[in-house]
This record gives structure tokens, sequence and C-alpha cells, in this order.
């Protein structure tokens, strides 16, 4: 069945990545930063040096293993903190409506107008990059579509029997937020947080390639791919190799999230019966 | 039966609530929805008190403010005469003293959580520490209501439509209230399992010592179920008074034409019918509401006056100014 | 006996396919309607009400399907008839209403258009003359200002009205026969009273037969000639109106008439205990074998758990089907 495809291959996908990220150091060769060897510079992949050498000599099996770490951190955790500033936002403008529904979609739609990319660059401009800054500028800017889910299935939640019901028992907003209407939303929400990791891991690639989001010697795939452009037609495997890591990644998780998403929505649960 | 001795369990005083629609920012008129158009009501320890009315009468707002689910916009609610805005009862006191059925069996149970869970957080959250008193309560409450204390572990969708709401009806008790709002406590159900709830509310009744405050547009289960009957239009009560007058002999016209237009099984019909449809809440007619659909119609009707709502017999109050002039009909011979 | 009807089903079964089986949804269904005539068919979810008036107008769609059985229109056999030629018959001589007007109007379209459509489909009408039938078509069925109406959306019309507009689209080209599918369960008490009375006097008029379904017994009972009581997918029992509340004959039927609250009872009769049907009603992946309704009836014997009751005709006339009467 179709589901069941996308979650196998998916989660397949995804499953290598983190193995290859969480046993990076014992799955290397050779240490990402530090062994570069120039009489070793761009060397075609062999017995020795599985991926090859980059420009450096170093071992770009190594460096795409220990790339895995840097890509998922930043996937999981930037992911992370968007979903947890949508869902707060989102989920209180629904429930609360009045004047702070108003306040946060002006701000979601100010989120939105901007390519969220450019916002990300904008905050890594003005603070020192690594790591740390782009967790922060990528949780920071990213939380608008979770917002939107979460507030839109708020809504059509609200009015249901059992959340008056709570309320009429006595609960306080913030009780029935959390216990009556949040475990009902999560669904989407996860299905969202999974293709959101995969836009993540993008977009550390990209902001890394353009020089602004980890610095090399690093070794971020996207700081792999910015280093190897001058190489691409003479060396094309320091390119290709950090790029299929890319690709293998957020496919899976494109594909997990695809998954996930016809396994927790109902009405695709009931097509199939 | 009814305890007419002690005062009201619940009395609602001039109760008006006022839905605002947008409109009045450019200049235009505020337009507003008179939901609940200035209502007095009382419910007395023991009794059932029917509510009755079609669409936009004003009836499900009624109930929601005085569950607490609906702030009115003007009037004072009164439990067991204290004043629900008043410093004596608080948000959790008033959870203890009145709750509610919903109508939909299907969206009125949290889906992620096991019975047991929904019954157990209220006590819980008042104050109810001991595990083992909770339990206690939890099998009592269950038993009431005909499931098995076994059932609290599964989930609702684990449920038939009646024992849903069989739970709906244990979660309103679990903090032994003294009203219950029945909210068309049997319109979602089939029509084969509707004679188990009502009896069973109905023995609860007694046994429990409640007080019902029913909405129902199924005139049959208001009449077998109701002591006393009140009729709504457009956000005003028209008639009540006790179920058998109501409706034996029911003398405001609009009753008589909600009673009329039930299809009789035996093929007569029970009198005139009323045409036109239900008139815009937003323009309400002047002085009756109900005047332009009023078969008894004359000019006295269309006075710009609220008419009163008066006793014309012991219990029985009817707001028509033309009480007086019409026939008693009587619908049952 | 199916020489005159109008409609004759000779035992319909209709298939619903789940998870690689097919359940019977509906077995062995048989009735007739007379030209002008009014049949009920009542029962409560999962009876097969509805389906049963989908099939005749052929409207079912996967995972529902004709098992079995014909159905004869006019003696002509209508339960394999090609989309193509259904829909001749759709609008013209057969046609239906349904219970939540909003979803069965466009929209998007003035509701005189909507009405002149039939007369240009069917009786190839120009458009100019079929807006004008329009006209007739909205005061026929007693919507005050019919002219002005005529150009009005249904979200501009309150339910009762827009109810009357799909009975005057269903009635335009005079068909033979009506569905009406639960038309007044969304509708208030007081505008259900006039829905049903307008389709009592236009279907009088028209010499329209009508085939209505509802939940409500006292309703069917008030408006049909014939009453055909469905139970999880059989008809168990067909009686004149007036003998199914006073004589009820199937343990079902009786049951149901007991646990009803009707008005008038209790002043009657006093506040008594409700008879009630004890069980719930199965779900269609899970009928009783036997006679379906077995797990919930008092009079329940062995033969009734294992052997599904034939049809028996009552003495005084009607059908009932159940192995301890007729």
């Amino acid at each position: 069945m179709k589901v069941r495809t996308n979650l196998l291959i998916g989660g397949t996908l995804f499953a290598l990545v983190v193995a290859a990220g969480v046993l990076a150091p014992w799955l290397a060769h050779t240490d990402p930063i530090m062994d570069a060897n120039l009489m070793n510079a761009e060397l075609p992949p062999d017995h020795e040096f599985w991926f090859g050498t980059d420009g450096q000599g170093r071992d770009i099996y190594s460096r795409v293993l220990h790339g895995a770490r840097i890509s998922l951190t930043v996937g999981i955790v930037s992911q992370l903190i968007n979903s947890v500033i949508g869902v707060c936002l989102g989920l209180s403008a629904g429930y609360w409506g009045g004047w702070w529904d108003d306040v946060v979609n002006g701000l979601t739609n100010l989120m939105l107008a901007v390519p969220s990319l450019v916002f990300a660059l904008a905050i890594m401009a003005i603070l020192s990059p690594g790591l740390t800054s782009l967790l922060i500028a990528l949780g920071l800017t990213n939380w608008s579509y979770t917002c939107r889910l979460s507030r839109a299935s708020t809504l059509s939640l609200k009015s249901l029997g059992y959340v008056q019901a709570a309320k009429m028992l006595g609960y306080g907003d913030v009780r029935i937020m959390a216990t009556q209407i949040l475990p009902n939303i999560l669904g989407p929400i996860i299905v969202i947080g999974t293709l959101g990791m995969g836009g993540a891991v993008l977009a550390e690639a990209s902001l890394s390639f353009l020089g602004l989001g980890i610095r090399p010697p690093s070794p971020s795939w996207g700081s792999m791919l910015s280093d190897a452009r001058d190489q691409i037609t003479t060396a094309p495997w320091i390119s290709i190799f950090p790029g299929l890591a890319i690709f293998t990644t957020v496919l899976g998780l494109n594909l997990l999230g695809d998954g996930l998403r016809d396994i927790l929505d109902p009405q695709s649960r009931a097509r199939r019966a | 039966m009814a305890d007419a001795a002690a005062g009201p369990l619940l009395r609602v005083e001039d109760l008006a609530v006022h839905f605002p629609l947008g409109g009045g920012l450019l200049g235009g008129r505020k337009r507003i929805i008179h939901a609940v158009d200035g209502v007095d009501l009382e419910l007395r320890k023991g009794e059932c008190l029917g509510l009755v009315g079609e669409s936009g009468c004003g009836k499900s707002s009624l109930a929601l403010s005085i569950v607490g689910l609906q702030a009115p916009t003007r009037g004072r609610i009164l439990l067991d005469g204290k004043d629900v805005n008043g410093p004596g009862l608080g948000r959790l006191d008033r959870a203890r003293f009145v709750q509610m059925v919903f109508q939909d069996p299907y969206s009125s149970l949290n889906p992620r959580q096991t019975v047991q869970r929904t019954l157990e957080a209220p006590l819980r959250l008042h104050g109810m520490t001991d595990r083992a008193e909770r339990e206690a309560r939890i099998a009592e409450i269950l038993r009431h209501v005909g499931l098995r204390p076994e059932q609290a572990q599964r989930y609702p969708h684990e449920f038939s439509g009646g024992q849903r709401q069989r739970v709906g009806i244990a979660r309103a008790l679990i903090l032994k209230p003294r009203i219950i709002v029945l909210d068309e406590p049997v319109s979602a159900l089939d029509v084969s399992i509707r004679a188990q709830i009502i009896n069973l509310l109905l023995e609860l009744k007694d046994t429990l010592d409640l007080s019902y405050i029913m909405i129902s547009h199924d005139l049959g289960v208001v009449e077998h179920m109701s002591d006393r009957v009140a009729v709504m239009y457009l956000g005003r009560i028209v008639e009540t008074g006790g179920w058998h007058r109501i409706f034996t002999a029911p003398r405001h016209p609009y009753t008589r034409a909600l009673i009329a237009a039930i299809p009789d099984p035996f093929g007569a019909t029970r009198g005139a019918k009323i045409t036109g449809d239900l008139p815009n809440p937003l323009e309400p007619p002047s002085g009756c509401h109900f005047h332009p659909r009023c078969p008894e119609m004359r000019d006295v009707c269309r006075q710009p006056v609220v008419p009163p709502l008066d006793e014309i017999d012991p219990g029985h109050r009817v707001r028509c100014v033309r009480t007086g002039e019409l026939a008693v009909e009587r619908t049952v011979p | 006996m199916t020489g005159d009807a109008l409609l004759t089903v000779d035992r319909l079964r209709i298939d619903l396919a789940f998870g690689g089986t097919r359940y019977p949804a509906v077995k062995d269904v048989s009735f007739t309607i007379g030209a002008g005539e009014t049949l009920g068919l009542v029962g409560e979810s999962g009876c097969g009400k509805s389906i049963t008036a989908l099939a005749l107008i052929g409207l079912l769609r996967r995972p529902l399907g004709i098992g079995g059985g014909r159905i004869l229109f006019k003696g002509r056999e209508i339960q394999n008839l090609p989309e193509a030629e259904m829909r001749k018959l759709r609008g013209n001589r057969i046609s239906m209403i349904f219970q939540e007007p909003m979803t069965a109007l466009n929209p998007l379209s003035p509701i005189g258009r909507q009405i002149a459509e039939m007369f240009v489909l069917h009786q190839g009408a120009t458009w100019h003359e079929a807006e004008r039938r329009a006209v007739d078509a909205l005061a026929s069925v007693r919507v005050p200002a019919p002219d002005r109406r005529v150009k009005d959306y249904p979200h501009q019309l309150s339910g009762g009205m827009r109810q009357r507009v799909m009975i005057a689209i269903a009635l335009a080209c005079d068909p033979d026969l009506l569905l009406a599918d639960e038309p007044t369960t969304a509708l208030d008490v007081t505008v259900q009273a006039e829905i049903l009375e307008l389709i009592r006097e236009r279907s009088a008029a028209q010499g329209t037969a009508v085939l209505m379904i509802s939940h409500d017994l006292g309703l069917i009972a008030n408006m049909c000639a014939r009453v055909g009581v469905m139970y999880a997918g059989r008809l168990v029992e067909q009686r004149a109106a007036e003998e199914v509340f006073r004589s009820p004959s199937h343990p079902y039927t009786s049951g149901l008439v007991a646990s009803l609250p009707l008005l008038g009872a209790r002043a009657r009769d006093g506040q008594h205990r409700l008879k009630e049907i004890p069980g719930v009603v199965p779900a269609v992946t899970a009928f009783p074998a036997g006679c379906r309704f077995n797990p919930r009836c008092q009079a329940r014997t062995e033969i009734c758990v294992e052997v599904d009751p034939e049809e028996t005709p009552l003495p005084h006339g009607g059908l009932v089907r159940c192995h301890h009467h007729g």
C-alpha cells in the first residue's frame, strides 16, 4: 500500500542518516577537520578514501558522516523551536480570539510576506555565524505555517462539546488548551514538523553555501558544497557526495511526513477503507 | 416531585443576550441580534422544565448563559439565591451546582481521553485528593448511568452513540450538581434507543434529587418528561405553565401552532397551521414578535409595546394582549 | 402484482464493499408503488432506506452497488440501465429531494436558472421560455413574489424556502415518481408542517407517486397511505399506515411504537416508563445471522437465530417478516 511504502522508505532513509550522524565518530575513518594532507588533495573515490578527498586533502566520507550531525541538529532543534512558537501563538490566538488573535495574525502575515530565508539571512548577518546563531535564525523564522495550522485546528475544535464541557466543569483556559485541544491537533503538527525538518536542512545548506551559516572548516554539507564550487568540473565527487547526503535526508523526511500524514489524518484513512 | 415550599433553585431575572454584528465602525447603524430578549424564569427543586421553540428563539443562548458558557448582556442569574456574578459564587462553585449534557454524543467526549480520565480530572480539579475516593465516586456514577466500572478504561470510539450519551450524563453527574441542563439529550440518538436514555434521565432525577432544564424540539419528549414548559419565540418567553395545561389547552397562538404542526400518526389534523418563515432576527417585528404570522392578529398586536407576560391562571402565563378574547381550544378532547 | 404498478422492486439486494468483503447492506427488499400512491419507508440509521432510494434513481456509487434483484419502472427493468439512459429518467420521470437543500442546490447559480435547467434539459425548451416557466414553478410552491425571487441565490433564502425550491426543481417536469429522503428533518417544526403539506398538495395535483423516507414514524404514518418498516437492511413489515400504529405486527415495530413518547399519551396514560428495546442497532459489517433483529427481540426462539424469515402475508392485509406471525 502506498502509505506503508512512504513510511518504510522515508523511515529507512531517515534512520540511515540518523545512524550516520550518531555513529560518525566510529564509522568515520579520519578526523573530519584535522586530517588534512595536501598530498592527497582531490583524489577520486578509491579503496582508501571511499568518497574521495577534497581540495584540502580531507576524507569526504568522514566529513559527510560528521556533517550529518550538524544537519540533523539544525533540522531537529530549529523545527522544535518553530513548532513550539507556532503552536503557542496559534493555539492561543484561535482559542482567545479578540485582539490577541489580530496581533498574531498580523505577525504571521508579516512573516509570510518575507521569504523566510531572507529573514534568516538578515538575522545571521546581525549575529555572528555559527551553529547557535543558525538555530536561532531558523527557529525564529519558520513558525508561520505551524501557527496558521494550529489556529485553524483550534477554531474548529473550540466549539465541540468536550471543550465546552471542560469549561463548565471549572477548568481554566490554559488547562483546557493544554489538555483538551493540544492533544487533538498534534497529528498535522507532527506532519508539518517532519516536513519542516527537511526544509531546515535545506536552509542550513543554503545559508552555509552562501557563507552565512556554518563556517568552514566545520563539515557542514552546505559549506562543503560551497568549497567545491570551483572544482565542479574537475573533481565532481567533492560536490556529489554532500549533495547526495542532502538529497537523501530531505527525501527521507518528506516521504516520512507524507506517510505520517496519511496515518494520522482520519479522512484519508477513511478513503482507504 | 416539585418542592414548592423552598425558594427556587434557579432564578433568571430579565436576562438578555445580545450579539453585536459588525457595521458600527463606518457610521452605519450597529446591528445587534437580540438572541435572548428579557427572560424571567424559575426552576424549583425536583422539577423538569421543558424549553421549547424553533431556530432563533434563544433557548440555546439562554441555556448557555445559565451554565456559564455565554456571558449575558443584561440581567441576573441566581443559583439558590446567590448571584452568579457576585462574590459568593466562584467558577468552581458554579460547576458544582449546574452542569450540562450536550446534544451530540460524537463530539462531546475528548477522543484522546479514556472515560476514566474524563471523569477523574474534574474530581481532582475540585480538590478530591484521595485516589480511592475518586475511584469510588466514578464507579458509583457509572453504575447510576448503566455502565460497568471496567468500561471506564475504554476510549469514546469504542462505545455506541447511546453509551456515549450515558458517559456524557456521567460526566455531568460527577460533581453531584443540583441542576442539569439537557440540550436535546436524545435527538442525535437512534430512535430505538431513545427510550433507554429518557427512562434513565427520569430515574436519575428521582434517585439523585436533580432538577432539569430540558431543551428539545421534539414535543413528544418534552410532554413526556417535563413538569412545566416554557415556550420561546424570537428571544422571549411567550407562554409558560404546567405540562398538562400547555399541551391540552395552550393559550398562545404560537404554542397552538407548534402543537398543530406535529404530524398526527392517526391522520387527523390538530388545528390551524401557520405560514411564513421565521422572521429575520436582525429585524424583529415591533410589539408582539409573532404578529406577522399570527392567525389571530389584530391592529392592537402591531402596537410597538412589548406585550407583558400575564398570569391568566395560577402558574400559567401568556404573552398575548388578546388572550382574554381568544376561545380556549383543547387539543385533546 | 407487477402488472399495474408504477414501480416494482423485486428482491433488491445492495452490497457494500468493505475491506475485501461484500456485505449485504440491503437484502431481499420487495415493494410496489402504484401511480399517484404514497409509500413511506421508515427506519433508523443503517437500515438501508436511503440507499434503497438511491438505487431506484441510479445514484449508488462505490463502495455501494446493486448486487441482485430487479427494479421495474413502468414495466421496464432499470437496475442495469446505462448511465445515459438513466439520465433521461432522472429529474424527468423520477425525481429526488434531499435532506439538506443547501448542499443539493448549486450555490453559484440563481434559483430561477436551476429550475429552468430542468425544462431545457428534459423538454427542449429555450432558455427564455424556461425562465418564464420557472417563475410559475416558484409560484406553485408558494414562494412569495416569485418574479423577484427567481434571481436570488440559495444562500439568500431560508431553509424552508430552499426546500421549496428543491421541490419546484424536482416536480418541474411532472415526474411519475418523487423520492423524498428526509426532506424535513433539518427544518423547524412549523416549517416542516408546511413543506409536508406542500408535498402532499403538489403530488396530489400532479398525480405524482411519492416514496417518503424518514426515521420519524409519526410523520410517515401521517403522510403516507402505506408504510414499510426497515431494519438492518430488511423490510420487516409493510402495512397500511393506521395499522402500523394501532396494531403493529413485527416485534421491532411494536417495540418502536411502545418506546416513542407520543403527543397526548401522558394525558391519557400518565407518565409511565417507556418500553425499551434492549441493545443497539447493528453495524452493516456485523449483521446477525438468522433474523437480523433477533438479538434484541423478546420473542426470540431458536429458529430466529438460525433462519432468516421470509415475508408472509398478514390476515388483514400487509406483509411481515417474522417467524412468529402470519
